[in-house]
């Protein structure tokens, strides 16, 4: 059992879900209320990493942070050190991998409240920030933490991008995933064994409570 | 107006925050490989054929010295790529010494590095296989040849040293043609030998070094294919640009003795000095 890989895939996917989690409950509010031509193509381009193969985008995100790539010189220039092959270069993989994860629960939930009920929240004087801390956020609680919950699971069982991005650096970038994969060559069944129960551990509890929360938001329906 | 600044600003704060958070927690969980000489821990890139000597090295090294080395391993052609790419790594063992070559001729390395040993390839084949370990590979092209071969294992020869040698030596044994079919690519050697031994494969050209080791021993036999048959495995190390003293300790006990002899025992053929 690799505990290193095991924290550090904890800590990746909790920051996921902190940084992922605000910025994706936007994009969910302006794709579940706002009206503006190409919606559809938005929405798209947020569901690709679903289909998309994760070697494709770990190639594209190499092409796009890496050394000979202007981001990826800026950051080298800003903080002494390349953004891939590190945990920063990991976090950023893992939100653009999560992105569907985190935006359709929570676009679903948003979409699900009634037109009038938004409406009576303006017409009682409350200003957008107020209508959705105490209107949108308390309605789309289910959606939001079913969008936590599967962000959380899926940065635990990211494999791909992370072996093409990330070059298993213990401590750094070697997460649970990739510790399994090590751990199979290394002839180490016995803990290869171990973490995959974790992980599989880990996806039945994510499924599970993402379910009953469906069922919760289905019922108040 | 102000209102609709005051949201801008909390979504701002929003969204800033967490990244700032992150940034500072980064920071501190880089502290200590970011900063060269400081480091207890140094950064090693092995090729996998090093797996099991390598970790019986560390092993000692840290009970002499306290010093304990990350190592990861993996292909040598995917290192000296992600070398290049900018990754951490302090001290590179490469299977193949012309991916230290290059890097020397990048300015990537500090010196030209130092042979660590001749690698050397077998036959291995698991209990219950009907292929026979013989160094001719003479069992092998008579099933391939009756069409009743199952898969044989090496290391993927685009970016394994260990799998060049493979297409090497059953090319000068006039059975590549005949193989490729029903040849199974690990990513690298190490993952080959798993392939093999684990009996998903009928057998395997894998890495002397990694027939030796016990986990591999008492799942099957192998057979030493002459080196004749496949250009040299030169392997050589070579400390990297942000090699930190600690690496470079390591870097000198891999070349003392001790550490010599068990890199004889794993069947690498040591280069004179």
């Amino acid at each position: 059992m690799d505990w290193t890989a095991l924290g550090l895939s904890l800590r990746l996917g909790l920051v996921t879900v902190a940084l992922l989690l605000p910025l994706s409950f936007l994009l969910a509010r302006w794709l579940a209320f706002g009206r503006f031509h190409g919606r559809g193509f938005v929405e798209a381009l947020v569901a690709l990493p679903l289909i998309l193969p994760p070697t494709v985008v770990g190639f594209y995100l190499l092409v796009a942070f890496g050394r000979g790539s202007p981001v990826g010189a800026a950051f080298e220039a800003l903080f002494g050190q390349p953004l891939v092959f590190s945990f920063e270069g990991l976090v950023l993989a893992s939100l653009l991998v999560n992105l569907p994860f985190a935006v359709q629960p929570m676009q679903n939930a948003l979409a699900a409240i009634p037109q009038n009920v938004r409406d009576a929240a303006r017409c009682c004087g409350l200003s957008p920030l107020q209508a959705i801390r105490k209107v949108e956020l308390p309605l789309a609680l289910p959606g939001i933490a079913t969008a936590a919950v599967l962000t959380f699971a899926h940065t635990l069982g990211e494999f791909g991008v992370v072996l093409m991005v990330g070059g298993s650096i213990p401590g750094e970038t070697r997460t649970i995933s990739i510790a399994i994969y090590d751990r199979v060559q290394a002839f180490d069944e016995p803990a290869a064994g171990a973490m995959a129960l974790v992980l599989l551990v880990t996806a039945v509890a994510a499924l599970a409570i993402t379910n009953t929360l469906a069922r919760r938001a289905g019922k108040r329906d | 107006m102000t209102r609709r600044r005051i949201v801008l600003a909390r979504v701002l704060a929003c969204a800033v925050l967490p990244m700032a958070a992150v940034s500072l927690e980064a920071r501190g969980a880089n502290a200590q490989p970011a900063t060269p000489g400081s480091t207890k821990t140094p950064l090693v890139a092995a090729a996998s054929d090093l797996q099991f000597a390598l970790d019986e090295i560390v092993a000692r090294f840290h009970s002499d010295t306290g010093i304990t080395p990350r190592v990861t391993y993996g292909s040598s052609g995917n290192f000296a790529r992600q070398i290049e790419q900018g990754a951490p790594f302090e001290l590179f063992l490469s299977a193949d010494e012309a991916y230290v070559d290059r890097l020397t001729a990048r300015g990537l390395t500090q010196g030209k590095g130092a042979l660590y040993g001749v690698g050397r390839i077998v036959l291995f084949v698991p209990h219950g296989s009907p292929l026979e370990p013989d160094p001719g590979l003479r069992n092998l092209a008579a099933r391939l040849a009756s069409g009743e071969s199952g898969r044989l294992a090496i290391a993927n020869p685009e970016h394994a040293p260990y799998g060049r040698a493979a297409e090497q030596a059953l090319r000068s044994l006039g059975v590549w043609e005949a193989v490729q079919p029903k040849l199974l690519l690990g990513e690298n050697v190490a993952q080959a030998a798993q392939f093999a031994s684990s009996g998903n494969a009928d057998g395997g050209i894998i890495a002397y070094s990694l027939a030796l080791a016990p986990a591999l021993r008492e799942r099957g036999t192998f057979a030493l294919l002459p080196d004749t048959l496949h250009a040299p495995l030169r392997q050589r190390m070579v400390l990297l640009q942000r090699a930190s003293p600690a690496a470079a300790s390591f870097y000198d006990y891999l070349r003392a003795p001790a550490s010599r002899a068990i890199l004889s025992q794993y069947g690498f053929v040591l280069p004179e000095d």
